[in-house]
């Protein structure tokens, strides 16, 4: 029977089904951090129980690092406690582990591929609803709670049952300026927060198939916005050339069992899926959020909209609701949206493209003067690739600041974050309240369009930018 | 884990929608390194002011809400990040049962994990029982029936059989995994063979 490419990963790490159905699930990687574990190595501790597979599992401090000068170490007591935990932690259990002042530290879904250690066909987890990103891959990837954490650490498998699958085809082509970025957004407007849950999403189609490694990343990133547990996309050429030689990858001989294994892994002709979604790439333009939900995306040549035309008392309360946390009026144009802080980072868009695609928007240009605009690169790798090409200096001259690797701005979980009111053209992946600093209200958008913003000091149409 | 069999309380009805796990317990709570102690950041931003000081308005900080075991909400509750210490601060603050029409996947499960229990309701449903919360009137949850029952009013709730076991004995997953160890010993010694890359 045709298989999905689900359905083959997910029957290749069955290690016990029971009568209803649960299954006891393998798990190939487990990306740890500073947040969600320290209760896990606790409850492993208590019970006396070790890490079953050290090899699986690799650590990184991201959530709670400084990104300004790191020589003055943490200045909050409870990040450097939660930070030192983990180096307590890693230590005593023996686990690999890349600390603030390793060259690979970075927020965990940068540096898991990376370094190649995430590899299509694998089950991936990590105390992280963003571990979606990893199945940019083809591999099985998704977030998981602290019980959950300690259950991987104890056992190396999670007990799960089957999720249902969606398939979401993007055919065509995009026009010159859509990226990654507005493809999933667009996407998360057609389906909805919770259009995906119970699934695990499958994107294919020309327009995906067209897209870096990169581009399928920040794709994957964002399906937990859509609800679902999980996003695939089938590895082909692209993910082979993106993994060889990576430090973590199989080498020699085992590259090539390996690439032989993954290129039997995408979904056979004729496999079904529980759902399907066909989205045409010509009618995605440059996107961005004007709410506090991933959902609440418009064109940017869109208008803020009306609570008064919509229909269901639920979501009219919910537009209510946006419209004033995020101090907008119906019928604003959404280029006419002036804006205080510019942030380029975050799993989601804080790869060496990502800098690549803003720093030629700003190259030459100047941040507008009541603007200010950071760049945070994804990890210390992306960063030094960054300083080799000048792109640096490119930001600097424009105005950015440019800051070292971590979650930063995104959660706001360090010191960097915005005040009550401030407006925020980030390219990070949650505009919900209060995500990025109290009060603060963010607008999601791709690098280019946030670089444009940084210039402009307004939500600016990458199409007219000049 | 806590055992859950029956609970019964007047619902704390809090109808909104895509109430995420942001809005349940804010980042600067998340530096903790325990599990218990959350109950005061619960839901910070909605129930207490820019000083600190709780919101007289905000349904958790009014009698009787403030001792309520049982929340009903709107759709999608928990959406977006994984982080457990939402449900660790709703059960620290007393929570043991929530209402909703859907859940985000990783709240729900990890609501399991700790003697929580997640009620899919529909629409209809939850409308009526955020009524019964504003009425003050009690309702009771009983898990080993799938019920719940308000006054002459029974509702039915599903629940997955082997979950709806673990809550009722309070059984910890990683001690019914490693019953299978030898399961996953096979597996492992399998798989050196087939992916020697891993
Ligand atoms: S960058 Fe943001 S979304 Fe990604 S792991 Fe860090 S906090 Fe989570």
């Amino acid at each position: 029977m045709p298989k999905t490419l689900f359905e083959k990963i997910w029957d290749t790490h069955v290690v016990h089904k029971a009568d209803d159905d649960t299954c006891l699930i393998y798990i190939d990687r487990h990306l740890v951090h500073e947040v969600t574990s320290p209760q896990a190595f606790e409850g492993l501790r208590m019970a006396g129980r070790r890490v079953r597979n050290v090899g699986a599992t690799l650590a990184v401090a991201d959530h709670n690092v400084p990104t300004t000068n790191r020589t003055l170490g943490i200045q909050e007591p409870e990040s450097k406690l939660q930070i030192e935990t983990l180096e307590q932690n890693v230590k005593e259990f023996g686990i690999t582990y890349f600390g603030m002042s390793d060259k690979r530290q970075g927020i965990v879904h940068i540096i898991g591929p990376e370094q190649g250690f995430t590899q299509p066909g694998m089950t991936i987890v990590c105390g992280d609803s963003h571990t979606s990103t990893h199945g940019a891959f083809g591999s099985l990837a998704f977030g998981i709670g602290t019980s959950e954490v300690e259950h991987v650490l104890a056992t190396q498998t999670l007990i799960q049952k089957p999720a249902k699958t969606m398939r979401i085809t993007v055919d065509g082509t995009v026009s010159e300026h859509i990226t990654a970025k507005d493809i999933v957004l667009h996407i998360i407007g057609v389906i909805g927060t919770a259009g995906g849950t119970g699934y695990v999403i499958e994107y294919a189609g020309s327009a995906i198939r067209s897209l870096s490694m990169e581009g399928r990343m920040t794709v994957c990133n964002m399906t937990i916005e859509a609800g679902a547990r999980a996003g695939l996309i089938a590895p082909d050429a692209t993910t082979f050339a993106y993994l060889k030689d990576r430090p973590m990858a199989p080498q020699g001989e085992n590259w090539e069992k390996a690439v032989a294994w993954w290129q039997t892994l995408p979904t056979d002709d004729g496999a079904s899926f529980d759902k399907e979604v066909h989205i045409d790439a010509a009618d995605i333009s440059p996107t961005v959020t004007w709410g506090t939900s991933p959902q609440d995306v418009l064109p940017i040549t869109g208008i803020v909209p009306d609570p008064e035309q919509e229909n269901d008392a639920n979501k009219k309360a919910a537009m209510v609701r946006a419209l004033e946390y995020m101090g907008l009026t119906a019928g604003t144009k959404l280029t006419d949206i002036t804006i205080d802080k510019v942030f380029i980072g975050s799993c989601t868009n804080a790869r060496i493209e990502d800098l690549r695609a803003a720093a030629k928007i700003v190259e030459g240009k100047q941040v507008a003067s009541h603007v200010q605009a950071m760049i945070v690169p994804g990890s210390g790798l992306v960063k030094a690739q960054a300083e080799e090409e000048g792109l640096d200096k490119i930001f600097l001259d424009a105005g950015f600041e440019w800051r070292e690797p971590g979650c930063s701005l995104c959660l706001g979980m360090n010191e960097d974050r915005l005040n009550p009111g401030e407006r925020c053209a980030s390219t990070s992946n949650r505009n919900f309240e209060g995500r990025q600093g109290r009060g603060a209200r963010t607008h999601l958008l791709s690098p280019a369009m946030a670089a444009a913003a940084a210039i402009t000091g307004k939500l600016t149409d990458i199409r007219e930018f000049k | 884990m806590k055992k859950f069999d029956k609970l019964t309380s007047i619902p704390a009805p809090l109808p909104l929608i895509n109430i995420d796990t942001d809005m349940i317990i804010p980042k600067q709570f998340l530096r903790t390194i325990k599990r218990t102690g959350l109950a005061s950041g619960l839901f910070y931003e909605m129930r207490f002011d820019e000083s600190g000081n709780p919101k007289p308005d905000f349904v958790l900080n009014r009698a009787p809400y403030s001792s309520s075991t049982i929340l009903v909400a709107g759709n999608n509750f928990g959406c977006g990040s994984s982080r457990e210490h939402a449900p660790w601060a709703l059960l620290d603050f007393g929570i043991r049962c929530v209402i909703a029409p859907s859940y985000s996947d990783i709240f729900f499960n990890n609501c399991f994990k700790n003697g929580i229990l997640p009620i899919c309701a529909s629409q209809e449903v939850v409308d009526a029982l955020v009524q019964d919360g504003e009425n003050n009137k009690e309702i009771t949850i009983d898990l080993e029936q799938q019920k719940i029952v308000s006054g002459n009013v029974v509702y039915d709730f599903d629940i997955d059989p082997f979950r709806k076991h673990c809550l009722l004995n309070g059984l910890d997953d990683i001690g019914l995994t490693l019953e299978k160890e030898s399961f996953i010993s096979t597996y492992e010694s399998k798989c050196a063979q087939d992916k020697p890359w891993l």
